[in-house]
């Protein structure tokens, strides 16, 4: 019979693991034995670490988008539909187009995060972001015209996608006005919801000094309650007000709906075991990526080498081997301290991060990643 | 502290999460709760002992009790 494995999300971790697969499962495909199917919900695959280059006028959206047709294994069949509703004990999906339900031997989610800015009242309204295209394409245009005023950079909520942008973009945004000799006009400062600038201690402890030697003013423990945009403030749970002119705000993130409606977990993450990626509350169910409760970051890089794993336990299980692959927590992450500089940290569960020191080698290297990142999707790198 | 027998409003069980999760965790369901209400954390991570406390003085809302199990402690905090 036919091995069906269905990878719901054409992102980062879903087409990384289709092509993984494809490739690792190519002769079982071409006999008809097993058969993979993406489904995404959109005709595009989105690389969002562009976005943080938009407001500064350094990139366009149209570099992070290309079509998941150009990007796929011929191997693997693409389906642009949304799921609806996942049915764990059927092993059965449903998606917004009426007809037969999509059934599957094995299931990845890798449905990614959105963001919930209407969990804080006023950040709709008055905050800009630059998580998603709208988001940052409205972010350029207040940018370009900010000459002077208060910019606050405020991180709303953990977990959210890739825990070092929120840092780059304030370093960013410092050098950017330094070298337009606005800075001096310009105010920055920081929030973060716990005592120090960053959830992990080390990039903190090597963060802090740097935002205090570049006058980067800092707010810890500071979780926006509300924002009044008649008044242009964020009002903060620990009793702080904050006057702005220009709002960025990190908006609290979840997965999606129908994850929580299934029963595999809290806020649309799917609790699963950290090192084999398997499901809590499901048989034969995956995640990976954001989506995937495992305590690391919502990076891509993250996203990348799980797939790794899951392609590697996916075709044990299909040749009837017992699966050995296991996560151990590897991420790696470039930080842009400036328009022309960067750090890089690599961790995993078991040894901590130690941020490199910023030179223009690995700002150029982080250039470098972003241009080559379509091979990595394509299955290449 | 001692065992109480403080009925909580809600329970957030962050066993397992790595620092801040825990922290973020009762950020997340305060904000969610009316005022008066208590909100009890699990967590087995030792930084929580004092990230919690820290972060409800800041905030203004009061830890009634720290209950201590085996592996983990409850922490029962009440919203301002
Ligand atoms: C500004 C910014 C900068 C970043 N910089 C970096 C960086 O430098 N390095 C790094 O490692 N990471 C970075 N990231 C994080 C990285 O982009 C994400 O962690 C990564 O994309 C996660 O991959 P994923 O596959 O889990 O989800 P995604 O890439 O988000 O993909 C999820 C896919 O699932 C689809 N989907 C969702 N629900 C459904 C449904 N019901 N049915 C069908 N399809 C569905 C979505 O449309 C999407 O295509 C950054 C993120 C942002 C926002």
């Amino acid at each position: 019979m036919t091995e069906r494995v269905v990878i719901v999300g054409g992102g980062t971790g879903g087409t990384v693991l289709a092509n993984n697969l494809a490739g690792r499962l190519d002769r079982e495909i071409d006999a008809g034995d097993v058969e993979i199917t993406l489904i995404n919900d959109g005709p595009d695959h989105v690389y969002k670490p562009v976005w943080l280059y938009v407001p500064f006028g350094q990139r366009e959206l149209e570099n992070g988008r290309r079509p998941l047709e150009e990007l796929l294994d011929s191997r693997v069949t693409l389906r642009i539909d949304r799921i609806t509703d996942i049915d764990a004990d059927a092993q059965r999906l449903r998606s917004r187009n009426p007809g037969r339900p999509i059934e599957y031997d094995y299931l990845v989610l890798a449905t990614g995060s959105t963001l919930a800015p209407e969990e804080i009242p006023g950040l709709a309204e008055a905050g800009h972001d630059y998580y998603s295209e709208s988001g940052a394409t409205a972010l350029r245009d207040e940018l370009l015209s900010f000459t002077e005023g208060h910019l606050v950079l405020s991180v709303v909520g953990t977990p959210h996608m890739c825990p070092a942008a929120p840092l780059e973009f304030v370093f960013m945004a410092d050098d950017w006005f330094r070298e337009r000799g606005l800075r001096e006009d310009v105010d920055i400062t920081y929030t973060y919801p716990i005592q120090r600038v960053h959830g992990n201690p080390h990039i903190a402890e090597w963060a802090r000094p740097l935002m205090d030697e570049r006058d980067i003013r800092v707010e810890t423990f500071f979780n926006a309650e509300e924002i009044d945009a008649d008044e242009n403030v964020v009002r903060s749970m620990e009793g702080t007000d904050l006057e702005y002119d220009l709002l960025v705000g990190i908006p609290p993130h979840r997965g999606i709906d129908l994850i929580e409606e299934a029963g595999l977990g809290d806020r649309g993450w799917v609790d699963v075991n950290k090192h084999t990626l398997e499901a809590e509350a499901a048989e034969n169910v995956y995640a990976l990526g954001d989506t995937a409760n495992t305590g690391v970051p919502n990076a891509g890089s993250v996203a990348h080498y799980q797939a790794g794993v899951v392609s590697q336990r996916l075709a044990s299980e299909i040749r009837g081997q017992p699966p050995t692959a296991v996560y151990d927590g590897k991420t790696l992450c470039f930080i842009e301290t400036g328009m022309d500089a960067a750090s890089f940290v690599e961790f995993d569960y078991e040894n901590p991060p130690s941020p490199a020191r910023p030179s223009q080698k690995l700002h150029w290297s982080k250039l470098a990643y972003n241009e080559s990142y379509w091979l990595t999707a394509r299955g290449l790198l | 502290m001692t065992d109480t027998d403080i009925e909580p409003t809600e329970t957030v069980n962050a066993r397992g999460a790595a620092c801040p999760g825990p922290l973020m965790d009762l950020i997340g369901k305060i904000r969610s709760v009316e005022p008066g209400a208590v909100v009890c954390l699990l967590s087995d991570n030792d930084q929580s002992l004092t990230d919690v406390p820290e972060w409800a003085e800041q905030a203004g809302n009061e830890v009634l009790a720290v209950e201590s199990h085996d592996d983990y402690q409850a922490f029962y905090v009440e919203k301002a």
